[in-house]
């Protein structure tokens, strides 16, 4: 019985006037990029959406928040990174997939996340 | 033990204390770099150390399960098992299987969705393993000379479960919508079907150890198995606050996770009642601890440290944050560790025929590693609530965040390093029953 209204209610959340999941930007680019995110475990530190380890910033408003310079050259970066001394794996992306990574992290940036978003992002533009 | 295939049940518990014994290892590698010593980065880089203790966790529970089906099943539906060949062709499956991806994580092998980090290819290995393993107990269940209430729970718990990690396996571009069908697997494993699971060896433990009659306890498994699913799977609703879907599941969530804490506290009354009314005593009195140790640390980790930030205005605030290990580590240490490590303790003397109950050893394990778990939760309490503190209302970095709370990591590890003594001196115990005989048959009374 709970597991019916449980089903109902995830259809009705995906459901084309209530889905706030930003699924119509999601580029050909976007997806790339969440498949390099998942195939090096990113989430083994990092969050995202709140999801993750931990370990390492959170990346929901990573671009608006660093630039893209920054964050391609700490994907590109052929030594690890230790901006305050905590190790990221240095991962030596080429400048395609540091793109598509970007592209991944823009799209996250721009979900209504029901205010977390601002919570988790003291640099974002938006009023906090 | 009163049939001779409950024997397989040794192995499995075997396996699983090893694997625990690992996932140990990499919490310590994880305490470290978080303290800000992290020598093992080039090796063990600290994704690699996360992706390996929590799935390491998942695997030694299951083996645990596994193991306490195999010697619970026979028992209660009172024939042997239908084939113990095959048992040993899943329990070797299944360590195989459980290496491979171990050993993968290590190589940049692995699907990096928190929790279920198995490459897809062995997925599919789980599963087939995992349906060789529900044929062996459904069969031996159905062709059994009774069905008791507590084994049909358990058999549910563990089939659930094994349906339940499907939807691990969809495909989507969406991250949101990845996220959203994980939790299917992650929070109903662990509000719902592991609920079964192990309200179905709670139950079985409290029949044999107080000597209250079934037809009591097993109306109270009827009680807990419905809260669980009256609030659990509506439950799932707080995992859905924040990443990017619709609101309705603020409400839903913060409601049906606010009544999750009721299972837990009636698991936890269950417990202490049917302990109180027992009037034979078992004289495995270390069994009778993990076991009331049990449902009490489930109900204080997963219970309350889950209700303290399941409501969506709390929430906002500690979601992604070490408050969640701290709630974590308490829920998993009381509902699932200890309810294997309680099986572990009333089966082990019945497989072997030694009878080493009453030890001051076994009492230490219990006492020391009960101590280390509470001060991790309470270390990683404190981090996180500086934490929530620092980063999100007076909005520092994250780094600099991290920075302040190093010294909460230091008392972490010393509470781990009495958590682990008291493991190690458990798996002593384990090691000095030695292993199960056929001669344990005669030398256990039938009653028992």
């Amino acid at each position: 019985m709970t597991f019916l209204i449980f089903i109902g209610l995830t259809i009705y959340s995906f459901s084309k006037s209530n889905d706030q999941s930003n699924d119509e930007n999601i580029t050909e680019a976007v997806v790339r990029g969440k498949h390099i995110w998942e195939e090096n475990n990113c989430m083994g530190c990092h969050t995202i959406m709140g999801e993750g380890a931990y370990y390492a910033p959170e990346l929901t408003k990573v671009v608006e928040r660093r630039g893209e310079g920054y964050i391609k050259a700490v994907l590109m970066t052929p030594v690890d990174w230790a901006p305050n001394g905590r190790k990221m794996v240095a991962y030596g992306f080429s400048k395609e997939e540091a793109e598509d990574l970007i592209a991944f992290f823009n799209w996250i940036g721009e979900i209504d996340l029901n205010g977390f978003e601002t919570v988790v992002s003291p640099l974002s533009k938006d009023d906090n | 033990m009163k049939y001779k295939s409950q024997k397989v049940a040794y192995w499995f518990f075997a396996l699983s204390m090893l694997l625990f014994g690992l996932q140990i290892v990499y919490g310590f590698i994880m305490g470290f770099a978080h303290a800000g010593m992290d020598g093992l980065h080039s090796f063990i880089p600290f994704n690699t150390a996360r992706a390996v203790h929590t799935n390491l966790l998942v695997v030694w529970l299951l083996s645990g399960f596994m193991g306490a089906a195999y010697y619970i099943i026979p028992e209660e539906a009172q024939r042997e098992l239908v084939s113990v060949k095959l048992a040993y062709v899943q329990l070797i499956s299944l360590a195989l299987v459980g290496v491979t991806a171990i050993v993968g994580y290590h190589f940049n092998y692995w699907e990096g969705r928190k929790f279920l980090e198995i490459p897809r290819p062995l997925d599919y290995l789980v599963v087939v393993n995992v349906l060789l393993f529900l044929g062996l107990i459904l069969t031996t269940l159905f062709k059994g000379k009774r069905r008791t209430t507590t084994a049909l729970v358990l058999s549910m718990g563990l089939l659930f479960a094994a349906l339940l990690y499907l939807p691990g396996m969809l495909p989507f571009d969406s991250q949101i919508k990845d996220s959203f069908f994980r939790w299917w697997v992650v929070h109903l494993w662990v509000e719902g079907v592991w609920e079964l699971i192990m309200g179905g060896i709670l139950s079985f433990l409290l029949i044999k150890l107080t000597g209250v009659d079934r037809e009591v306890i097993e109306k109270w498994l009827y009680v807990i198995v419905g809260l669980t699913f009256l609030s659990g799977v509506l439950g799932t609703g707080h995992h859905y606050y924040y990443i990017g879907v619709n609101k309705i599941w603020l409400i839903v969530g913060g409601i049906f996770s606010a009544l999750e804490p009721l299972a837990f506290l009636a698991m936890a009354l269950f417990a202490v009642n049917m302990y109180r009314k027992g009037e034979k005593k078992h004289p495995n009195k270390l069994a009778l601890y993990w076991t009331l140790g049990a449902a009490i640390v489930s109900f204080i980790g997963a219970g309350l440290l889950g209700f303290a930030h399941t409501l969506p205005q709390t929430n906002l605030y500690t979601h992604g944050t070490l408050v969640t290990a701290m709630h974590g580590h308490l829920a998993f240490w009381g509902a699932y560790a200890m309810i294997v490590l309680a099986i572990i303790s009333y089966s082990l003397p019945n497989m072997t025929g030694r009878k080493l109950y009453e030890s001051t050893r076994g009492r230490m394990a219990f006492w020391m590693s009960n101590i280390g778990m509470i001060g991790m939760t309470v270390a990683f309490g404190v981090a996180g609530v500086a934490q929530v503190y620092l980063e999100r209302k007076f909005k520092m970095e994250f780094i600099a965040v991290q920075k302040e709370i190093e010294v909460h990591f230091i008392v972490l590890i010393i509470c781990a390093t009495l958590f682990m003594t008291g493991i190690i001196l458990y798996f002593i115990d384990f090691y000095k029953h030695g292993r199960p005989n056929d001669e344990a048959l005669e030398i256990t009374p039938i009653n028992n």
